[in-house]
Parts: C-alpha cells; structure tokens; sequence
C-alpha cells in the first residue's frame, strides 16, 4: 500500500509552490506550522490537490484546511489511502 | 495651483534591457532586439519575429515562493519595480500607512500562464487546474501582487486600453499624487509570448510577415507591412514635489506636464480622427506650445492607415518637418500596456543626457513630412518631450514630458534643489 | 450641514440612466422587481454540463443576443461580456433621454470594468485552436479575427464608444472583482476634472465557462450546495459556504449636475464619495480585521461629506464566503462605529450571485434605485445567524425607507477594498 513520507510531501510543496529562503525544509520541520514555514492556504489547497491527483484519493475539504503541520497531512493522507485499501 | 508629479525611479525590463544603464545604452546605441521566436516554434505562424527578453531569470530576482504562482508578466513587473523603488531610493515600508499605491496598465493578463492552466483543464481534467489561476492570469495581478510585496495600501488599480492604456495608467498616478498620496507606483509590463497569445496577437493581420529582423517593423515606411510583437515594459515612480522634497529626494527625471486621451470615431464614420485633438489638449495643459517640443515619441504602429493618420496628426500640430519624431520601439517591438512607459521612460532619459534615440530599420519616413531621426542617435538639448500612444480599436493618449531643470518649471519648484546637491 | 468651501470647486456627479443586464430579469424594471422581491435567480448551470465540477451553481442571465437588437456582425464579434455591455448602455441612454446629437463627442467619454473580460470566447477558441488543449502550439489556421479583441479587454469599451459616438477618454479598468466600483469611480473623476461632461460607465462580465469554474473550485471559495442551487448563495448566513458565480452587466449614464440641470434630466442619485484602499496582506485572503476596507469607508464618507451616522444604507459585498463576510462586518463597524448596528445591510449577491467585475456597478445600480424607490433590497437566504455577523442584514424581505445616503463596498483579490457614496439627488437642497 502507499504511503506518503514527509520529505514526500516537502518535495510536492518545493515543486508547486517553491520555498521560503529562510526555511530549510530537509530539516526538522514535521511539526512546524505550514505558515511558518512560509506556506499559505493557497499553497496548501494546490498541494492537496496534487497528492489527490497522485495518489488516487479524496481528501475531505475542511480535513485539509485542519491539517496545519507537515506531520498532521501527513498522517491524514495516509489515513485515506488505508481506507482507500479496503 | 495643481500639484506637479515629479518621476522619481524607472525600472526597466525590455529586449536588448533589463535594467534602465543597460537598456538606455543599448537604445541610444540602435541595438536591435527584435529576433526570431525561441520561447516556442514560430515556424508554423505567418510572424517569426518578436521583441524577446533574453537572459531573465525570475530566480535570480524573485522568492522561490512567488516563482510557481505567477505568469511571467508578473514576475517581470516585480522585478521592475523593486529597480524603481531602488532607484527613487523609496523603502515603501517606511512610508506612513496609506501613502502609497499602485496603478498600472495590462492589455493582456498573464497570458502563458493561463494557456497553461486551459490546457490542463481540457486535456486532464478540472483537478488539474491549479490553485493560482484564479489569480496568476487576471488584469490586476500586478498591484495587487506589488502591493502585497511591498505593503502599499494605498489607492490602485488597472486600466486597459491596449497599447494607450500604459499613459492612462501614468495620469492616474498623478491623479492620485493630486488627491494627496504621497508614492505611486505606476507604468506597465505586458508578456503574452506563448502560442495562444500569439496568434491572437496576429488575428487582426496587423504583425509584419517579414522574417529578417532588419527589415521587419518599419514605421512610416512606404512598404511597411506591421508591427513585430515584444514583451517587456517599464514601471515609473511618481511623486508629488512636496513629498520628493521632504524626504531630501536625491534626483527627480521629469514632471508629468500635460495628458489627454481621446476615442476615434467608429470605422466607416466620416468624422475626422481625434488623435489631433488629444496631442492638443496635453500640450495645452502642459502650457507649451508645439514650437517648445523638442521630440515626439511616436506610437508607430508599421501599420500603412495607422501610420497616415499619425503622420497627418503630428504635421497638423507641428508642421512638416516641424519636430524630431523618434521610434525606439522599433529596436524592441509592440509591448503594449509597457510600450508606453517605456516611451515616456526613454524621454526622461532623453532629457536627462540630451540624446534623442534613433529608429532603426527606416531610411526616412517615407512619404511623410516627419524629421525621423534614423541612423544615429542626435544630440541636442531635450527639455519637453511628447509621447503618443494609440490602442487597438481607437484609442488615443498623449503625454508631456518635462525636465526639471527648465527656467520654466512652476513657483514652487524653483526653490527646490533637483540634482542631489543638499538642501534645507 | 454649512456650506464647504470645496463644493464650488468640486463639480458634482449625478446619475441620470441607467441599464442592465442581470440573472433574473434583462432590463432594469425586472433587475429592481427581483431585487425587491427577494426571489433568487442562481441555479444549476446551464450553459455547460457543470458535472465535472465542485460547483455546478451559477446566477446565469436568460439572455439570447438576437433578442436584444444586436447585429450579426456584433453577435460574430463580441463577446457575450460585450453584448451585455452593448444593450445596458443603450438601455442607459433610452433612460437618461439624453440627446447626444446636441453635445460635442469630444466631451463624452465611456469607462467600462470587468476583470476576466473575454472569458467565454477566449476558452470556446482555445479549445478550437488546441484541439481540446492537444497542441501547446495552437493552430493559427483556425483563429477567428476578433481574437485580439478578446485578448485585450478594451475593445468592450470601443464597442461601447461606438454605440454612443463618443469621442473623449475611453478605457477600461479592470480590478478585479472591485472593478464595477472603481470603473464608475473613474468615470465620476474624470467629469470631475472637467475632461468630459457625460460619461457612459458601467461594467460587465460574463464569466461562467469551465475554466473559471474549475479555478474558484480549485480553491474552495464557491458554493459546493449542488443539490439546493436556489439557496446557495446565503451571504452572512451561518451556514454559508462560498460564493455563486454569475454574470451580468449594468452601466450608466453620468453627467455634471450642472450638465443634467441645464437640460431638465431626471437624476437617480448623486455619487458623492469614494474610496480605495490594498490590505497588502495576500492575494485572496482577508485578516478578520476589515482595517483597510474600513479606511476606503472612511475616505468615501468624508468626500462625500456625509456623517457614519448618516448612512441610511450599507449594500455589502456580501459575496457569502466564510472570510469575506466577517472581514466586512468588522469594516463596518470599525467605520460606522455603533450606527453598524443600526443601519440596514444588505448582499443582491444571495440574489444574483456575484458576477466579479460587473456586480460592483449591479450594486451602484440597486443602490441608485433603492434611493430613487425608497425601498432597500433584503439579502435572500438569512435564516440562521453568525454570531460573527451580528448585524441587521435584512434578512428575506425588502423594506421601506427612505434613504439620503447609501454606501456601497467591494473588496477582491489581490487585496482591493472600494467604497462608494450615493446620495439622494436633493440631499443637497434639503440640508
């Protein structure tokens, strides 16, 4: 079954939405907030919206908006793709 | 008395320039910039040539941040306005709340970004169209986008009336600098070198055919067959006198003296055009009669009707051979809402160095009465210049162009110091 | 209130025609009708098969070009933005019985907003021209002439130049979803400076085509409510969840009031104010605070010169997203101050969606005949309040009142927050 990795999701977010300078996101960021890594709810929305286009799920509309850490969409994502596998 | 609005910064981004030094040497130089497509195969379009901007890289310039979420246009106009806000030496952080805004012209949005967006949404599906084309694509993009950037909170807008529209956005700025904001920024960059935008560029058979970059855009040429589409544009600082003058201003390019913009009658019509009329009205306002101006920037569009009735308007005002005309476009081609800016930053340059650029690829004006200054740049004294700009359909503004250091500047301005000595 | 020294210099704008093109009615007697009536006009789009998308909702005008008088030759050539253009400025210069013939076409101008123009045109030719978006580079071989008029939006303002025969200033302002506020505003300045006595300005959109809806739905800011389509756009409701997408069209004829004096015009309203202002912040978010729009407010009001307690009413921008409708009411109570709670607020979006660049001037339009009827439109859908949105939105049925002051509002992306303030057209003379 799938699963979605953080540095996964860090290399979708640099792809579509670029990245802040002053972030370094190889580093240990699972748990800092999508805004202060420099990333806004458009950014999130288009992210949300490759990884369904990726990997075949639906993510609900207020999950997604809920989600403010790497690790938290993370996790959400691969709650879909478990429920997705049954 | 109305506040004078005094141009502060230019920021250029233009083929053969990115950067006003760089772009002002290439254009007193006649260096031509008009070349054959490379940003996507022009083989298969009747024309092969455009004013490209080579060797500019957004990320050299711009947050990675910014990068995937706006059209080239977007990222061009950040670019020339941050060199601008340099040049007039502004930190809009620093400004009071509200004292600055952000007018500027568009004619096409961000074009390439949008044919991106309808290709995924008609070859993959609605999921494909991404979160930023609600706002990469739209006329307004850039102040929205420089406001954002730069905190301007300010009054700002967009105004679109094709190639006259980069004017109009300019006498907006003054009319704002008139209500009592402080800044404004204003001009226009235009990008639409994609295939769609292209061949909605050419629709209206407008685009000379002619595939040699020397021969192709011709203005007032007996055998001119179009103009040769560019991207790029410039983007002006406006200020009034007072707010120049209390933040010890190092140097001011010019005053926005005169403007007027006008519509043509309707194809068929037998009323006259009012292109005339308009060039009247802005000199004036500026109050200075034709015999005072020193260059005209035509809008030389290369195309046969359009070139009489611009020839016939500037020898009405001016008399035959009345006043240099010049047409530094032909060295960049068409950049429609940033032609204009770019025309009114080359004058200030102009008037600046007292250097009047040439057009190359024309002999001479052909059947026109117009003194055409080709070949080489002329050197003489360049104190009040006059940009036109016309758009698609029939639209027509005039600008005047000052200099600073004129004996005729307004009361209030003699006591000021312009050229960066101190002052009290 | 005394005489202000700046009203002699100030020439004073009135509006003295009016035409639209809206969901629910072509023409500014059915437009008024709807509006007081609180009946919706949004519903499950129609003009494509809206399955694909999130948001299958949109306020669509029942509007055939042949209809209305267009030519073929205009039909062939103008967008349907256009069209509407074309017959509410004709409409506007019926109503107004201005006699073109006898003033100088040099002294009228037009002004004409919208903000994604072409729309529907240009995404019909792209997929000719792509294929169905097979071909990066298109086909030149199947490109219609007017292309470049859709490219670049002005030509809705030469074919608005054209109907009228004007030859002043003519442009188009394109803000985003405040350009129907700001085109209008631009027009209002431009008799003021004196460069022209009569304008013709309004604005229109008509972008209800698969790619917009796929881009607001790409960020979540329409209604999802596809299955009750009659009650999706339900501004300030606590159940709202979007806006609805629409289109439409409304422009007027302005004129000096002493321009409109001299020939015994009837006037509408007076528009006495405006104000714009950037919150700088983001590209489609709003902070909760409302600080900007609530300075557009105050800027309006003053050169309007008319109190914050003397709004009789506020037409909101009310477009029915979550951010939008707390961002605004905090802007108004932060410039109206306690009067907020009193003054009556309403949304004509919960009736006719929001039609982007166009609904600013729909809204000056309702305003204009609120003030000329003496009844203010109710906002449609309210039937569960937000303890966020506390204040009086009139909810469901229109309501009399006599109104001196009207303030309208838009705000959109990229930040831009537009007031204006109509007056009663005898306001003046009564004080």
């Amino acid at each position: 079954m799938a699963t979605l990795t953080i540095s996964e999701l860090t290399e979708i977010m640099r792809e579509c939405a670029g990245e802040d300078e002053s972030v370094d996101l190889t580093g240990d960021i699972a748990d800092v907030d999508f805004a202060d890594l420099g990333y806004d709810s458009l950014a999130l929305l288009e992210t949300a919206a490759i990884i369904q286009r990726r990997y075949q799920i639906r993510l609900d509309d207020h999950t997604v908006t809920e989600a403010r850490t790497p690790r938290a969409l993370v996790e959400l994502v691969n709650n879909a793709l478990a429920g997705a596998a049954h | 008395m109305t506040v004078p609005a005094v141009v502060t910064g230019i920021g250029v981004v233009r083929p053969t320039g990115l950067g006003t030094q760089q772009y002002w040497s290439a254009t007193v130089a006649g260096i031509n910039g008009i070349r054959r497509v490379t940003r996507f195969d022009p083989e298969p379009y009747t024309t092969k040539l455009a004013g490209e901007i080579s060797g500019f890289d957004p990320a050299r310039h711009l947050p990675s941040r910014l990068l995937p979420q706006t059209d080239r246009m977007t990222k061009l106009a950040l670019v020339a306005a941050e060199w601008a806000l340099a040049d007039a030496g502004i930190d809009p952080a620093t400004l009071p709340e509200y004292a600055a805004g952000v007018v500027t012209a568009s004619a096409s949005g961000g074009f390439e970004f949008g044919q991106r967006e309808l290709e995924h949404l008609w070859s993959k599906g609605p999921e494909y169209v991404s979160a930023d084309q609600s706002c990469a694509w739209f006329y307004a993009r850039n102040p929205g986008q420089l406001s954002v950037r730069h905190g301007m909170r300010g009054p700002s807008g967009v105004l679109v009336a094709d190639q006259a529209g980069g004017l109009d956005a300019i006498a907006q700025a003054r009319r704002q600098i008139r209500k009592g904001i402080s800044v404004m920024v204003t001009g226009g960059v235009d990008s639409a070198l994609c295939p769609w935008g292209w061949v909605a560029l050419l629709a209206p058979g407008h685009a000379s055919r002619e595939e040699n970059p020397g021969r192709a855009y011709r203005p007032f040429a007996r055998d001119a067959d179009g103009w040769v589409p560019g991207e790029g544009g410039a983007i002006l600082i406006l200020e009034s006198v007072e707010a120049f003058q209390r933040r010890g201003g190092a140097r001011g390019y010019g005053v926005v003296a005169g403007y007027a913009a006008s519509f043509d009658p309707p194809p068929g019509s037998d009323r006259p055009p009012t292109l005339r009329r308009a060039i009247e009205s802005a000199l004036r306002e500026a109050d200075v009669a034709p015999h005072e101006v020193d260059v005209v920037f035509a809008d030389a569009a290369g195309v046969p009707e359009a070139d009489r009735v611009e020839a016939e308007a500037i020898v009405d005002v001016f008399g035959p051979h009345g006043v240099p005309v010049t047409a530094p476009k032909t060295m960049t081609g068409r950049l429609f809402s940033g032609g204009a800016p770019l025309d009114v930053a080359t004058a200030l340059l102009a008037i600046r160095d007292g250097i009047i650029p040439p057009s190359i690829n024309v002999d001479d004006a052909g059947a026109y009465p117009l003194d055409l200054v080709v070949g080489k740049a002329r050197r003489r004294p360049v104190d009040v210049a006059v940009v036109i700009a016309r758009g698609y359909r029939g639209f027509n503004s005039v600008m005047v162009l000052r200099g600073l250091s004129s004996g005729r500047r307004a009361p209030e301005m003699r006591e000021g110091n312009w050229n960066g000595d101190s002052h009290h | 209130m005394p005489h202000q020294s700046g009203d002699a210099e100030r020439r004073r704008v009135v509006i003295t025609g009016i035409g639209v093109v809206a969901p629910g009615g072509i023409g500014r007697k059915r437009f008024w009708d709807l509006l007081v009536s609180g009946r919706t006009a949004t519903r499950r789009i129609s003009h494509f098969d809206p399955t694909p998308f999130r948001s299958q909702i949109a306020a669509e005008c029942d509007f055939d070009p042949a209809e209305h008088n267009l030519t073929p030759r205009e039909i062939r050539r103008c967008d349907r933005m256009a069209q509407f253009a074309i017959v509410c400025a004709r409409e506007a210069l019926a109503d107004s019985a201005i006699d073109l013939g006898r003033i100088d076409p040099a002294r009228v101008g037009v002004c004409v907003g919208t903000a994604v123009g072409a729309t529907v045109s240009l995404e019909q030719e792209y997929v000719v021209v792509s294929d169905s978006g097979a071909h990066w580079q298109v086909d030149q071989g199947y490109a219609v002439p007017h292309l470049y008029d859709y490219l670049v939006p002005s030509s809705v303002a030469a074919e608005v130049a054209w109907q009228v025969g004007a030859e002043g200033p003519a442009a188009v302002v394109s803000t985003g979803c405040t350009s129907g506020i700001d085109a209008v505003a631009h027009a209002v300045e431009l008799i003021r400076e004196g460069a022209v006595d009569v304008m013709v300005a309004g604005a229109s959109d008509a972008p209800i085509s698969p790619i917009t809806v796929a881009c607001f739905d790409a960020i979540k800011a329409t209604s999802p409510r596809n299955d009750d389509p009659e009650h999706a756009s339900r501004p300030f409701d606590r159940t709202r969840d979007g806006f609805v997408l629409g289109e439409g069209a409304a422009m007027f004829v302005l004129e000096s009031a002493a321009h409109a004096e001299r020939r015994g015009a009837s006037r509408y309203a007076e528009i006495a104010g405006f104000g714009s202002r950037c919150n700088a912040y983001h590209m489609t978010g709003l902070r909760p605070d409302g600080r900007e729009m609530a300075e557009a407010i105050r800027v309006a009001l003053a050169e309007a010169r008319v109190n914050p307690d003397e709004v009789d009413y506020v037409n909101a921008h009310g477009s029915g997203t979550r951010q939008n409708d707390r961002h605004e009411t905090a802007a108004f109570k932060r410039s109206l101050g306690e009067h907020a709670y009193r003054v009556p607020v309403s949304s004509i979006k919960s009736m006719i969606g929001h039609s982007l660049g166009a609904i600013g001037s729909l809204e000056i339009a309702a305003c204009a005949l609120a003030i000329d009827n003496g009844v203010v439109p109710p906002t449609a859908n309210l039937h569960e309040s937000d303890p966020e949105c506390d204040l009086d939105y009139v909810p469901l049925v229109a309501r009399e009142k006599q109104l001196d002051a009207v303030l309208t509002v838009g705000s959109g992306f990229g930040g831009f927050q537009s007031a204006m303030v109509l007056v009663h057209p005898d306001r003046r003379g009564r004080r």
